[in-house]
């Protein structure tokens, strides 16, 4: 228990302390100031404006901006799509050695836009399906320009509260995201994963023969199996595993274990994610992992201190995440680490907690860390699975997901908290009566409506999509646990596409045509819609006037504005998302408590 | 052609070919035998396994692994994922109350069970298991082996991997270079 504590106030610290020379770092990046590696960055970045025909003085104002923004994406998802639609052709079979077989256009849709969205939700098992090229060319490639988009959106909305008209150029600040933060520190963060034991290699799957040799027929290895309990006939041939043999995939796993998180994408390797040992060896690559994925988003706020000259404001949204981001680890920690009631009364200990789903290296701390940070910052890898997570543990992740604000993911974490600033000025100058006002502009009728679009395009996904799923009874069957959890099952699944996140409750069979196309179109309008409406915002403000400071003015950067917003999210966040909440997570928890479990139908 | 096709086609291949073509060439020079998956060879230069990848175990005479949900008999490393089941589903309670009925049919001396040693793991290839877990196998390891229990206690006790820099994560043994070890050590007659 004081060691699990010890632990998470450690990974804690040291993210604190990544957070300012990487924000300081980021702030002179793109603000265009000296920094010691130019003499190295400079004549990559020209060599590739000149290439691309950029013209980095070009200033782009917020329409702009959005507008190659968005065509560059388009560009790159049609790259990524084809990539996965040719992986199987001959032409390629030197990237392919386990043989991948040609994908499912449906899928390959769902990922593609999955992956470009910076979602990297998964339909799929990573190492039955795609190709080593398809992980380089069709992950790899969207981990760090889907990040570096949200990046460089994120700088731009602050360029624009910051007053100035034009936000910046958008194929520079990609580049320099990429060029100058993302690659290096991916580059030398991904090779020292192998010497952790992440491979990285080439080579196909290894054969090998197991010390026990072929198992004995009904083992109880057998009966621990869900699948072979399930099947309702025998397997024609015995599997490698009943015949002693084992079949080892591998690839270019630490390459993308590293953009992986540092980018918060999340996209798996292997179907197991990070709690495929291949993905996550050891507790000291698990925090090496939570840390990359803080990196960034935390380093946005101080960046954001340095870039508009508001250092105290932006402690003061520091202030309010670090408590929202503790309050939900605790959350995690304490309902996991209880343990399941249920397996308790069998005769099970309670002293390592709830362990299905979990790896032993890991205990609880760990996988608490992991579960909160991969929720937070919008990664979506998950070091254990999420859905056989406690129904009081897996309020955590939703929570975060809801909120979509608690760092969140590069640069569009940033613009999510900002509508929350918004919506608590605005209601805050209702109370007091006055025209609202932040960093020194009106807040008017068109601001407040964008945010609210912003706002609401969250839920509406998220129950639109819910909502049409059980009320057309969509592919019910992909649900695999009965009663309340299953309900879990698909909201989850909406809520983790329309924050972009990723992870899942993996229980849900979501490889349908229904989940594919529902499932593509989520995360592009979760992705794309409020990046749009808040550059928007950003433009708008930056064409106002700046209003003076007076003594009337209601100042945000304090304890009274912190606990504003603190209780601005609480307000529309948590009570938008708290009747869901009653029927899936609350409702299993009250089932778990009172001794009650659920039996699938037929079974 | 346009700065955002250009553009989009250089980091293609940038990101998705330099990038990790680098990483693995790195990775090869400098930790080789990791970068190639911690691979375990028999002395005559057989692959067993991974060191990090868990695979079946069922005769008496080794410790077991965690249950497995990866494929249709388990530690299938070409189809890695946990049994997905909440912890209010019927099938959960059921599969650890017969995998509980198993572990104390070796161990009737057992007491509460240790959570690891009844429940899937995460990815289904969980290399480890608690220092609990092993302590529980060892009646029916030590019997196998003709080994006394106090003997082999402290063989497993030999084993345990300490948390990472003595603080992250949990103490574990690793179940496959245990065996390994185990054999050397103490041969079977065959």
């Amino acid at each position: 228990m004081v060691i699990d504590i010890l632990q998470m106030a450690i990974v804690l610290a040291l993210g604190f302390l990544i957070m300012i020379p990487l924000g300081r770092y980021m702030a002179a990046v793109f603000m265009f100031k000296p920094t010691f590696a130019d003499g190295l960055f400079n004549p990559i970045d020209n060599l590739i404006y000149r290439v691309c025909r950029v013209n980095r003085d070009e200033g782009m104002r917020w329409p702009g901006y959005i507008k190659a923004m968005l065509l560059t994406n388009l560009a790159m998802w049609v790259l990524i799509f084809a990539t996965f639609m040719v992986q199987h052709e001959p032409l390629f079979a030197a990237l392919n050695p386990d043989g991948q077989g040609m994908m499912n256009p449906f899928l390959a849709f769902m990922q593609a836009s999955s992956f470009i969205t910076n979602t990297d939700w998964q339909n799929y098992g990573g190492e039955s399906t795609f190709s080593y090229m398809s992980q380089m060319f069709g992950l790899i490639f969207p981990m760090f320009t889907s990040a570096a988009t949200g990046l460089a959106c994120g700088v731009a909305f602050i360029r624009g509260l910051g007053g100035s008209v034009s936000l910046g150029n958008f194929y520079v600040d990609l580049t320099r995201g990429i060029t100058r933060v993302m690659l290096p520190i991916s580059l030398v963060v991904g090779i020292a994963l192998v010497g952790f034991g992440i491979p990285a290699t080439f080579d196909g799957a290894q054969a090998a023969t197991t010390l026990n040799g072929p198992l004995t027929p009904a083992s109880p290895t057998a009966v621990a199996s869900p699948e072979a309990n399930a099947s309702p006939t025998p397997e024609a041939t015995p599997s490698l595993t009943s015949q002693g043999q084992q079949s080892i995939t591998r690839g270019p796993v630490a390459p993308l274990s590293s953009i992986k998180h540092l980018g918060t994408n999340g996209g798996g390797f292997f179907n197991a994610n990070s709690a495929h040992p291949f993905e996550n060896p050891s507790p000291v690559t698990n925090v090496i992992e939570i840390l990359l994925m803080g990196a960034i988003p935390a380093s946005i706020i101080y960046m954001l201190g340095i870039m508009l000259d508001k250092k105290k404001q932006a402690w003061t949204f520091f202030g309010v995440l670090a408590a929202f981001y503790t309050a939900f680890l605790a959350i995690d920690y304490v309902n996991e680490k209880s343990g399941n009631p249920l397996l308790s009364s069998i005769g099970v200990s309670a002293a390592q907690g709830n362990m299905e789903g979990k790896e032993v290296r890991f205990g609880q701390a760990q996988t608490a860390l992991f579960a909160n940070a991969t929720t937070a910052f919008t990664t979506g890898s998950v070091d254990s699975m999420h859905d056989s997570m406690t129904p009081g543990g897996s309020v955590t992740p939703f929570s975060n997901m809801f909120l979509n604000m608690v760092f969140g993911g590069k640069g569009v974490g940033f613009i999510n908290l900002f509508i929350f600033v918004v919506l608590g000025v605005f209601m805050t100058g209702l109370m007091v009566g006055r025209t609202p006002e932040l960093l020194g502009k009106k807040i008017e009728v068109h601001e407040v409506k964008l945010a609210s679009l912003a706002f609401l395009m969250h839920p509406l996904l998220i129950f639109g999509f819910m909502a049409l799923t059980f009320a057309l009874q969509l592919d019910l069957g992909a649900i695999s646990n009965p009663g309340p959890h299953g309900f879990s099952e698909v909201m989850y699944a909406y809520t983790s596409m329309a924050a972009n996140n990723g992870s899942a409750f993996a229980g849900l069979s979501s490889n349908t045509n229904w989940y594919n196309v529902s499932g593509g179109i989520t995360v592009i309008l979760g992705r794309y819609i409020s990046i749009v409406l808040m550059l928007a915002l950003a433009g708008s403000m930056a064409a106002k006037k700046t209003v003076p400071m007076t003594i009337g003015t209601m100042r945000t950067d304090n304890r009274v504005f912190a606990g504003v917003l603190v209780g601005t999210v609480l307000i529309i966040g948590a009570l938008t998302f708290f009747p869901v909440m009653a029927l899936g997570p609350i409702a299993d928890h009250l089932a778990m408590v009172a001794g009650q479990t659920f039996q699938a139908a037929g079974s | 052609m346009p700065a955002w096709i250009r553009i989009s086609i250089l980091l293609f291949l940038l990101c998705g070919g330099v990038y990790p073509a680098l990483v693995v060439g790195a990775g090869q020079l400098l930790f080789h035998d990791k970068a190639q998956g911690s691979i375990i060879y028999d002395k005559d230069g057989n692959a067993i396994g991974s060191a990090l990848i868990a695979q079946a175990f069922d005769k008496d005479q080794y410790f077991h692994p965690r249950p497995s949900a990866a494929g249709a008999d388990g530690y299938d490393a070409t189809s890695s994922g946990g049994s997905n089941l909440a912890p209010t589903n019927q099938k959960l309670i059921d599969q650890v109350k017969a995998n509980a009925d198993a572990a104390k049919q070796d161990d009737p001396a057992l007491g509460e069970v240790p959570a690891d040693m009844v429940t899937n793991s995460g990815s289904g290839l969980d290399p480890d298991i608690s220092p609990e877990n092993a302590l529980a196998q060892v009646p029916r390891v030590a019997k196998a082996r003709g080994m006394t229990e106090q003997q082999l206690t402290g063989f497993v006790n030999q084993h345990v991997i300490g948390r990472d820099l003595g603080i992250f994560g949990e103490p574990r043994i690793n179940v496959l270079r245990l065996n390994l070890d185990l054999d050397a050590a103490k041969p079977m007659q065959k």
